[in-house]
């Protein structure tokens, strides 16, 4: 019998000599209990090594190697070949991103987005280490924990229109990083986080599509975030209108 | 911070018909979509209003008018975008306010669904009045 | 960027340990310009897939000398014990800080930061962040790295060399991914924090980035590397992946069976069996234990034999559905995904797979290597405080405490290092470019394969350098390696291509490897004794004698060259190793 095969049909760009992308067929042996991922480096290893692809811990928490399997956004650390198998897997970049090369897409802006929402504890006075730890129950801890998952794979970028309409857009993961701090008991920051939340490219920019939160492969639902950030902005915005002498929020 | 030279990247374009990929950017188009139906509703309801103000004699030949074929379709297909609207509308209301019973955050379908309960509920109440009038 | 760019440190890799003393140095003085190069964004870094927890004694019913009892005992007695001290002394407050930097600890009801029992420690005193606590400490980290002004990062920079003028560390130059090009950032002083080499051994927890650079670019500069054939299995990782199951899970109660639904370490003198985990016995017996227990249950043929290799139970079914939620979340997330297993309901497949290097740079407690001006920290670095074998839950701690006293003693050496001369060191980065384009990247007609090559090497490693090891395996593995490095020589580069030349660093951390596998297998054959992790059949008991003292390997043109060094004994005389 012959050995069962997959086909993969690749996305390729390789500047500076081609200047548009192409895609590639690859015809390799089929293994069900393969990830896309293993596909993948079965063509580095023993097909073609030119191919370029960003990938570490294939355990789905570093995030390097989200793309576009058969046009949605996945880890391809996570995804089965046998989920696919026999039809062809069509592997491309994440969308929404400049590519690189391949299927490396230019990830320096969301990088510069997560400075911005100031993802620290912001305290007004710092307690000394050896006083102690900053008590904090479960139930503070439910608040903001589910948002603190955010493996930073973009795949919630690639996920979301409004992003590929305007890359200006703060987005999912930066946003949700922003509430996720707002919401943690140990912070007082949430005064120096508005002005970036309540920005244009900030959370109103969002007309609340919810792909994010579908795509999101650690359930850290930033539409959620991202639509309470917008009754907290609003709520922030009214107190500082009618109490401008509060002193905070 | 090292960046990559933006003369060498390729920049994908997003092809307008992007809503038609996935059906839940399809579903939301609609959303988007149906506030044009709901606000040309109001718009007529403002002359509703309008025509209230202009008397008892210009208010019945205004809601006569309503009565043909036309209007009545414009009608229906504004209460199927509306209730579309207002069931999206108690979904996100589910997302937006997290509802906790003891401690712990009640599955948004239930909220969802004790949201829409309430609306139906309260519609009835509303039309059960119009019938008693 | 410019062809060279200068700061005063300069560390290579961004995981915990480079983040960790980036922030100390900047917090040391504000006028200090730090620059981190990683060859990946530092979220990316393998500190990110550390599940367990970090120990520190946090509670009444512990002591310092406590853990240090256990570090040093679980250690065989090769940790240096000053250094261990100064881990167990720094390591609560180093917990404490990063809790207020943000660092998501699971806490009891009253708010306090809990502490869960962890495989060698004789007390619970493990910080967690339920089971992804290297994510959450690494993200804590580099999102804490983002407020200080004074860290500059260049990611996706792929270090090539160390630069020494005068026998200091003077800098590095690197491969500039998105452009092809050789660069160079020369600094007062270099901290290498780049984790270890797992992925020379085929079956590994470790991420693929784990090609230990580091390690080996120290190694290049002459400085020696320490204990290298103290290699960890971790007893329980997934066959085939190798994708981690934590200690944790054991430390929550799990079962270790074997196809007879036995709980077989009872037999190795880890017993009596109980129903809730006893401290340092059964499932939580030391890892090198546990993982000689797994092969000797194979030798006597009660293991399951799947497709890829022999394999165990971990049995969690009896924990139940919310401890395990609560508690090991990733564990349930992990064996559905990659196993279509849920623990709740089947035990989960195991198998001792390669973690962790206890060895590394030599470095002392501050993190100095016998360069001037070159410094080291975390897995990449040796101590000692792990000594032959390290105790789960004890490397997050060490990547805080020895990350951050790295990044002091940097500050400190910075401030008092006269500013060098910096142009003659300009050149450097055009002679570097054309030394790798002559060996690799432009060179023609290469015929043998990357992965030929690594698979190769990963072989002979577990062949010669896995559980147990014997003179005879260990001489055929040094041979095969040194074959493998001939062969290197004609490797072929299929990707010609200057921007994101992912082939090019792939054979680059290849030439890494080769030359650590050298250094563990020659390190191996040398130690003519047992302890720890290193298991020799044909030397099969501990030699305090002879070998109560640090391996040192120096590279040669001639191969490997072994030294040895004491190890520093203060309160805890060497005793039998006994759980």
């Amino acid at each position: 019998m012959p050995e069962p095969t997959i086909t993969l049909n690749v996305s390729r760009y390789r500047p500076p000599d081609e200047r548009v992308p192409t895609s590639q067929v690859y015809t390799i042996p089929y293994r069900p209990d393969w990830v896309v991922l293993d596909a993948l480096n079965y063509i580095k290893d023993q097909v073609d090594g030119s191919l370029s692809f960003r990938w570490s811990c294939r355990m789905g928490v570093c995030g390097s190697c989200g793309m576009m399997i058969n046009g949605e956004a996945k880890l391809t650390c996570s995804v089965f070949l046998r989920d696919y198998h026999p039809r062809e897997i069509l592997v491309e970049p994440l969308e929404n991103f400049p590519v690189i090369k391949d299927l490396v897409i230019d990830m320096s802006d969301f990088l510069d987005k997560l400075k911005i929402v100031k993802p620290w504890i912001i305290r007004e006075t710092e307690k000394p280490t050896s006083e102690g730890e900053y008590l904090q129950t479960p139930e503070e801890m439910d608040a903001y924990m589910g948002f603190s998952a955010c493996i930073n794979c973009l795949l919630c970028y690639a996920a979301c229109p409004i992003f590929g309409v305007e890359t200006d857009f703060i987005g999912p993961a930066a946003l949700a990083l922003g509430y996720r701090y707002n919401q943690d008991s140990r912070d007082e920051g949430s005064n120096m986080r508005w002005n970036v939340i309540n920005d244009h490219h900030g959370t109103w920019q969002c007309t609340f599509v919810g792909e994010c939160s579908v795509v999101c492969p650690k359930d850290v639902d930033p539409a959620a975030a991202i639509q309470r950030l917008k009754v907290d902005t609003a709520k922030h915005w009214i107190r500082s209108v009618l109490l401008p002498w509060g002193k905070r929020a | 911070m090292i960046r990559p030279d933006k003369s060498l990247l390729y920049y994908p374009r997003m092809p307008a018909t992007w809503w038609l990929r996935k059906w839940s950017y399809f579903l939301f188009i609609v959303r988007e979509f149906s506030s044009l139906f709901i606000a040309a509703y109001l718009v007529l309801f403002l002359v509703q209003l309008y025509q209230l103000g202009n008397g008892a004699a210009a208010y019945s030949t205004f809601t006569n008018s309503l009565k043909s074929p036309g209007w009545i379709v414009f009608h229906a297909v504004v209460l199927v975008f509306a209730v579309y609207h207002s069931v999206t509308w108690f979904y996100t209301t589910s997302i937006v306010i997290p509802l906790r019973i003891g401690g712990k955050e009640i599955p948004r379908a239930a909220f969802t669904a004790i949201n829409i309960a309430a609306w139906i509920a309260v519609s009835a109440v509303v039309f059960g009045l119009y019938l008693l009038q | 960027m410019p062809t060279s760019v200068t700061h005063d440190i300069l560390i290579i890799g961004g995981g915990g340990a480079g983040l960790r003393a980036a922030i100390a140095a900047a917090e040391h003085s504000a006028k200090l310009s730090i620059g981190i190069v990683s060859k990946v964004y530092p979220m990316r870094s393998h500190t990110v897939s550390a599940e367990g927890g970090a120990a520190g004694v946090m509670r009444d019913n512990d002591s310092l000398d406590q853990h240090a009892k256990d570090t040093i005992f679980g250690a065989d007695f090769l940790a240096d014990q000053d250094a261990v001290e100064i881990l167990v002394n720094e390591a609560p407050g180093e917990l404490i800080q990063i809790e207020h930097w943000g660092c998501p600890w699971s806490r009891d009801p009253d708010g306090r930061i809990s502490v869960r029992s962890f495989g060698g420690m004789s007390v619970d005193r493990t910080v967690y962040a339920a089971d992804k606590t290297g994510f959450h400490m690494l993200h804590t980290l580099f999102q804490t790295s983002l407020k200080y002004e004074s860290i500059h990062r260049y990611d996706e920079c792929f270090v090539t060399s160390i630069l020494a003028d005068d026998g200091k560390a003077r800098g590095v130059t690197f491969i500039n991914m998105y452009s092809g090009q050789v660069q160079l950032i020369t600094a007062k002083a270099v901290i290498i924090c780049t984790g270890g080499c797992g992925r020379i051994f085929p079956f590994t927890t470790n991420a693929s980035i784990k090609s230990g650079d580091g390690m080996a670019l120290a190694y290049r500069s002459g400085v020696p590397l320490k204990d290298m054939e103290f290699v960890q299995y971790h007893p329980t990782g997934m066959p085939g992946t190798g994708i981690l199951i934590t200690e944790a899970s054991r430390g929550e109660g799990g079962w270790l069976v074997n196809k007879d639904g036995y709980r077989y370490l009872q037999d190795y003198g880890l017993g009596p069996p109980t129903d809730t985990p006893v401290h340092r016995k059964m499932e939580l017996g030391p890892r090198d234990i546990l993982s000689r227990c797994h092969m000797q249950e194979f030798q006597k043929g009660r293991t399951f034999e799947g497709p890829y290799g022999h394999y165990v139970h971990l049995d969690l079914r009896h924990i139940g559905e919310a401890v395990i939620d609560s508690k090991l979340p990733f564990v349930r997330e992990l064996s559905r995904n990659y196993l279509g297993i849920d623990p709740v309901y089947e035990p989960i497949p195991v198998r001792p797979v390669v973690h962790y290097m206890m060895g590394g740079i030599h470095t002392d407690a501050d993190g100095k290597t016998p360069m001037d001006g070159l410094f080291a920290a975390g897995e990449t670095a040796c101590v000692s405080v792990n000594g032959a074998n390290r105790l789960g839950s004890n490397s997050l701690t060490e990547l805080l405490v020895f990350g951050a006293r790295a990044g002091r003693a940097a500050a400190q050496y910075a401030e008092q290092e006269p500013a060098g001369p910096s142009q003659p060191l300009d050149a450097l980065a055009g002679d570097e470019q054309r030394r790798l384009e002559q060996q690799y990247f432009r060179k023609e007609g290469g015929k043998v394969r990357i992965s030929e090559i690594r698979d190769a090497m990963q072989h002979a490693m577990e062949e010669g350098v896995g559980v147990y090891r014997n003179e005879e395996d260990l001489l055929k593995t040094c041979q095969t390696l040194r074959d493998l490095r001939h062969r290197f020589s004609d490797i072929r580069i299929e990707d010609k291509t200057d921007i994101f030349n992912t082939e090019r660093t792939t054979v680059l951390e290849l030439d890494y490897m080769l030359d650590l596998a050298e250094a563990i297998a020659n390190s191996a054959l040398q130690r003519k004794e047992s302890r720890g992790s290193h298991t020799r059949t044909d030397y099969p008991d501990r030699d305090d004698e002879n070998f109560l003292k640090h391996t040192m390997v120096l590279r040669t043109p001639e191969g490997p060259k072994i030294e040895y060094a004491p190890v520093t004994i203060t309160r805890w005389q060497p005793e039998e190793r006994k759980y």
